[in-house]
């Protein structure tokens, strides 16, 4: 195994830690699960279910970016994104044709419906058929979206390119010594370089991950913070997100894997036979199992991130009252801050374990 | 778990992976590979800084040492020297000593030498001398024997009074 002590009590204390965080989340989301049913039941008008049905709606992708709205008037502020679908033809509209799911999108004589941030084929009068789990059986035409979350993706994806396109210009202007923001962004890639890269991976082999590395730690702290903000995005706390980058992970460290490392997967050395035999599925599993990890740690670590800060921002306009709400406020506060340090402690566990497996996938037999 | 694979959107997988490994690209070319290379040339300007400083340290050292070397040498060599010089002083003064006693003893003896042949000469005319007056008074003595006697002893007498040894 790897020699890193402090990296796998790391990885356990971090399991605790998503334990928990998995318990907060299924907890908050089976209450929201019965509120939703209580939807049905009450109707609207109830702040507990507005509430919820808002923090749900957030955690969701959009077709378009809604900056707020106003429920009494049924106004929307921000601006529609393209709408592209894969429905026996390439179809590319703008997703204000769907007026918020409150109309339907008339295309070359098919309807399309935006209900619960998807989008379902229906007939000419919008209806929706259900499964007994009260789930849609409409027909899903293939969804290639220009989402506000890959809006999000897109803004930080140019945000990263200047960044550090620009840290890179300043070493040849400067005679190797960053400038202006530079000297803020350098010692955080030499910290991805000598902290994360170097110990995990080796001195000899962890340059060819470097430029993995250092994007997935960007992007993901980058995406994190982003969803501090009022725009109210939550790209990692998507599970397609976390889940392209999680297979990214599991085909980098496949793919550059070496004999030693099949090795011991499938022939474990220093064991007898039988065992041999026994821990080779297991530790296939196991290759599996360590990017599902990645995928499901950052998703839910987010996910809850913002439904706990939401739901406590939400008390404020359940208690309406001059304890409630300052008490509201402060949790909410101090949550921000904790999630502040979630955010860069996220992607360095993303970055960090990203490199320990392709240091094990790339380790030499030593034995 | 229904719910994550319900709230699982293919399209936005697929703009995922396409934007991250098209920025994962770019940054790899503009960003990454310059930025490392920079601070790698950078971190390797400085180690070759340090132990050129090192070297010229060392190469002080050695200097110093040498410097020290020479200079002890050259305090040996001039120690020597004095010493040399004063065994030098030494062995003149002692030279000239013995050689002035030589010549003072050689004086010192001729001197004796010269006081004593003076002196024989000296007694040896003393006796002449003796004998010629001890003939001349003997000559006035017989004389004076001849008018009184009382006057020839007085004679005698103031004769013998008047005769010193020289």
């Amino acid at each position: 195994m790897h020699p890193n002590l402090g990296t796998e009590m790391l990885g356990v204390m971090q399991k605790r830690t998503v334990v928990k965080i998995l318990l907060i989340f299924t907890l908050v989301f089976t209450t929201s699960n019965l509120f939703a049913k209580e939807t049905e039941k009450e109707g609207e008008g109830d702040i507990k279910t507005e509430i919820k049905e808002f923090i749900d709606h957030h955690l969701q992708d959009s077709h378009d970016f809604t900056l707020f709205s106003d429920k009494e008037t049924g106004k929307h502020y921000g601006f529609p994104l393209p709408v592209i679908l894969w429905d026996g033809g390439l179809k590319v509209f703008s997703s204000s044709k769907f007026h918020h799911g409150e109309t339907l999108a008339n295309i070359d004589g098919n309807y399309y419906k935006l209900y619960h941030s998807k989008i379902y084929k229906t007939d000419a009068a919008g209806t929706i058929t259900y499964d007994e789990a009260h789930h849609a059986t409409n027909v899903k035409p293939l969804d290639f979206s220009i989402t506000k979350n890959v809006v999000s993706m897109i803004l930080i994806g140019l945000l990263m390119f200047f960044m550090f396109s620009s840290l890179a210009k300043s070493y040849k202007k400067n005679n190797g010594i960053p400038t202006g923001i530079g000297r803020f962004l350098e010692p955080l890639v030499l910290f991805v370089r000598d902290e994360i890269a170097v110990p995990n991976i080796g001195e000899k082999k962890y340059k060819k991950y470097m430029s993995f590395l250092l994007t997935v730690f960007f992007f993901i702290w980058f995406l994190n913070l982003l969803g501090m903000t009022p725009l109210a995005v939550n790209v990692t706390g998507n599970i397609a997100v976390t889940f392209a980058l999680a297979l990214l992970t599991f085909l980098i460290t496949n793919f550059t894997a070496n004999k030693n490392y099949w090795g011991h997967i499938f022939w474990m050395p220093g064991v007898p036979t039988f065992m041999k035999i026994v821990l080779a599925p297991i530790e296939l599993l196991g290759v599996f199992i360590k990017p599902f990890s990645l995928m499901i740690r950052l998703y839910a670590n987010m996910t809850a991130g913002h439904v706990v800060i939401m739901s406590i921002v939400g008390l404020l306009f359940i208690f309406k009252s001059w304890v409630g709400g300052p008490l509201s406020f402060g949790l909410a506060f101090a949550l921000s801050l904790l999630e502040l340090l979630v955010a860069a402690l996220q992607a360095y566990i993303f970055t960090m374990l990203s490199a320990l497996y392709f240091g094990m996938a790339t380790e030499e037999a030593h034995h | 778990m229904e719910k994550l694979i319900n709230d699982f959107s293919f399209g936005l997988f697929f703009w995922q992976i396409l934007l991250f490994v098209a920025l994962l690209l770019i940054l790899r070319k503009f960003a990454w590979k310059p930025i490392l290379e920079a601070v790698n040339n950078r971190e390797e300007g400085i180690k070759n800084a340090l132990e050129s400083a090192e070297a010229a340290k060392k190469e002080m050292q050695n200097l110093q040492a040498d410097n020290e070397r020479i200079l002890n040498e050259a305090r040996a060599e001039r120690d020597g020297m004095l010493k040399e010089a004063k065994q030098l002083k030494e062995n003149i003064i002692a030279d000239a000593k013995s050689e002035a006693q030589d010549a003072a003893d050689k004086i010192v003896a001729q001197a004796q030498a010269t006081i004593a042949s003076e002196k024989k000469a000296a007694i040896a005319d003393l006796k002449g001398q003796v004998a010629e007056l001890s003939v001349e008074i003997a000559e006035k003595v017989v004389r004076k024997e001849l008018d009184n006697k009382d006057k020839q002893l007085e004679l005698v007498e103031s004769m013998l009074g008047d005769v010193t040894l020289k």
